[in-house]
């Protein structure tokens, strides 16, 4: 009996031993040299496997670029350094990408937005949101349930207060946040930008003010006072032209909500 | 030549009687999954005509050899996947090295026979019947060009369907599913012809 179980046991190990043995040298007597070039343009690509250039991951992304099959400048974490490596490389021109960050346009912090219900369900921000639009009464800004959290592959996002917390100098500005959020209310802002309005609420004046202190309530006074005419109110909520808009920063002063923000996407953490 | 007969009647009913996936549902995955395109099925027909071959070639000669004389056969599936998947790992090393131009064609398809289920099925088929080794390669040549048929075919009938207009309801897989279970019920019409083949 065990005399049998231990045959068994000998001829399917040494069927795998075996194996294994012909497979290890058949990967090193038929080993094909790797492109260097590919090698290279791996090693200067960030790793994090954000898919934000299209392709399934960096390895497939340097196998692309090493092709000539794709432009160098798609990589959003590495963003002007690493295209300039790829492109020093590869010997050619790049127009080198902008630096995007990710930001929450919404500053419903538990204290300033009421609640219309609990919601006590499975933990997510797309099964939240499916009933009646999330527990939040403002049904446009963030429900605060952590999918960006749980995505976001460099940990640059916290829950804090009921909302998301975006850590500006972590964000690689890969997007992947505001793919998921199922309020679309995180946006990739360039990390030059000073002035942000921190509200997605397109309800009347009288609606978004009930449903939240922080919430643009479309009074037009940053319209109004906008010496460049940049800030204009459109479906109830101020927008920033940032084609006209020089950081002034009077907006944010006038504001009688504060949903208009200054900040420093360089240094400091949104909200 | 009654052994020559005997090999033809292998091959013709293991290509259209007993055809690996349109009446045994072997190998289904590949089946619908690679048969979006002509070209594409072509080229897994292929691999798969000779990972079957080569998986056969293999395991016949473990089989009598290693596992009946020590009162092993059952462990036949394990030792069978084991050295199938050792195989097709070989043969792709093999490939990219010595003959690029082949691996470029069959490389992305040679993983995806790993685990395929009608490579396992037909060398543990051909062991169950009772074949010796010609005819077993033999009967595995004809599952090979079985399955490159039924590739052929139903990739001819995918292209044609993405053209009409299909019913909102059964649009995509529930028409590929329809579209198969048609083909599988043609294929049943062969049934019988092989015992009269030779009159």
């Amino acid at each position: 009996m065990v005399i049998d179980i231990l045959i068994a046991l000998l001829v399917v190990s040494a069927v795998g031993v075996l194996a294994g043995v012909i497979l290890t040298l058949a990967s090193y007597f038929f080993s094909v040299p790797e492109d260097e070039t590919e090698k290279q343009l791996r090693e200067c690509l960030p790793g994090v496997n954000c898919g934000a250039c299209g392709y399934t991951g960096c390895d497939e992304y340097a196998k692309a670029l090493a092709e000539g099959k794709t432009e160098p400048n798609l990589c959003v974490p590495g963003s002007t350094d690493t295209a300039e490596k790829i492109s020093e490389i590869l010997g050619i021109e790049v127009e080198t990408p902008k630096d995007l960050v990710a930001t929450l346009k919404c500053n419903g912090t538990c204290e300033a937005a009421n609640k219309s219900a609990i919601y006590d369900g499975v933990n997510g921000c797309k099964a939240a949101s499916l009933i009646y639009g999330g527990p939040n009464q403002c049904k446009y800004g963030c429900v605060g349930c952590g999918d960006c959290a749980k995505i976001c592959p460099v940990d640059a996002i916290t829950i804090k207060d009921g909302i998301a917390n975006i850590d500006t100098r972590k964000c690689i500005g890969c997007g992947v946040c505001a793919k998921i959020c199922p309020k679309s209310v995180i946006e990739l802002v360039e990390q030059n930008r000073k002035t942000l309005v921190l509200c997605h609420n397109r309800e009347k004046g009288a609606v978004a003010r009930k449903a939240c202190k922080n919430a643009c309530i479309a009074c037009k006074k940053c319209e109004l006072n906008c010496p460049h005419g940049a800030i204009k109110v459109i479906d109830n909520l101020a927008v920033i032209d940032y084609g006209k808009c020089v950081d002034c920063g009077i907006c944010a002063e006038v504001c009688p909500t504060k949903c208009i923000h200054r900040v420093d996407l360089y240094t400091s953490v949104i909200n | 030549m009654d052994t020559f007969k005997s090999l033809i009647v292998i091959l013709m009913s293991s290509v259209l009687i007993n055809n690996y996936v349109l009446s045994r549902f072997l190998g289904i995955c590949p089946f619908l999954g690679v048969s979006k395109k002509l070209n594409q099925a072509v080229g897994m027909g292929i691999a798969v005509i000779f990972v079957m071959l080569m998986a056969t070639a293999v395991t016949w000669p473990i089989q009598y050899y290693v596992l009946d004389k020590n009162d092993l056969s059952y462990m036949q599936t394990i030792v069978f996947i084991l050295v199938i998947a050792t195989l097709v790992q070989f043969i792709e090393i093999f490939l990219k090295k010595l003959i690029p131009a082949l691996h470029k064609s069959l490389g992305v398809y040679l993983p995806l026979i790993t685990t395929n289920c009608a490579v396992l099925g037909v060398t543990i088929n051909n062991i169950s019947d009772g074949y010796s080794f010609l005819e077993s390669m033999v009967s595995s040549l004809g599952c090979g060009l079985g399955f490159l048929l039924a590739m052929v075919l139903f990739s001819g009938i995918r292209s044609k369907i993405d053209e009409t207009n299909i019913p909102e309801s059964i649009k995509g897989l529930p028409i590929t599913l329809i579209t198969a279970s048609f083909i599988s019920l043609a294929f049943f019409g062969f049934s019988g012809i092989v015992d009269n083949l030779f009159g």
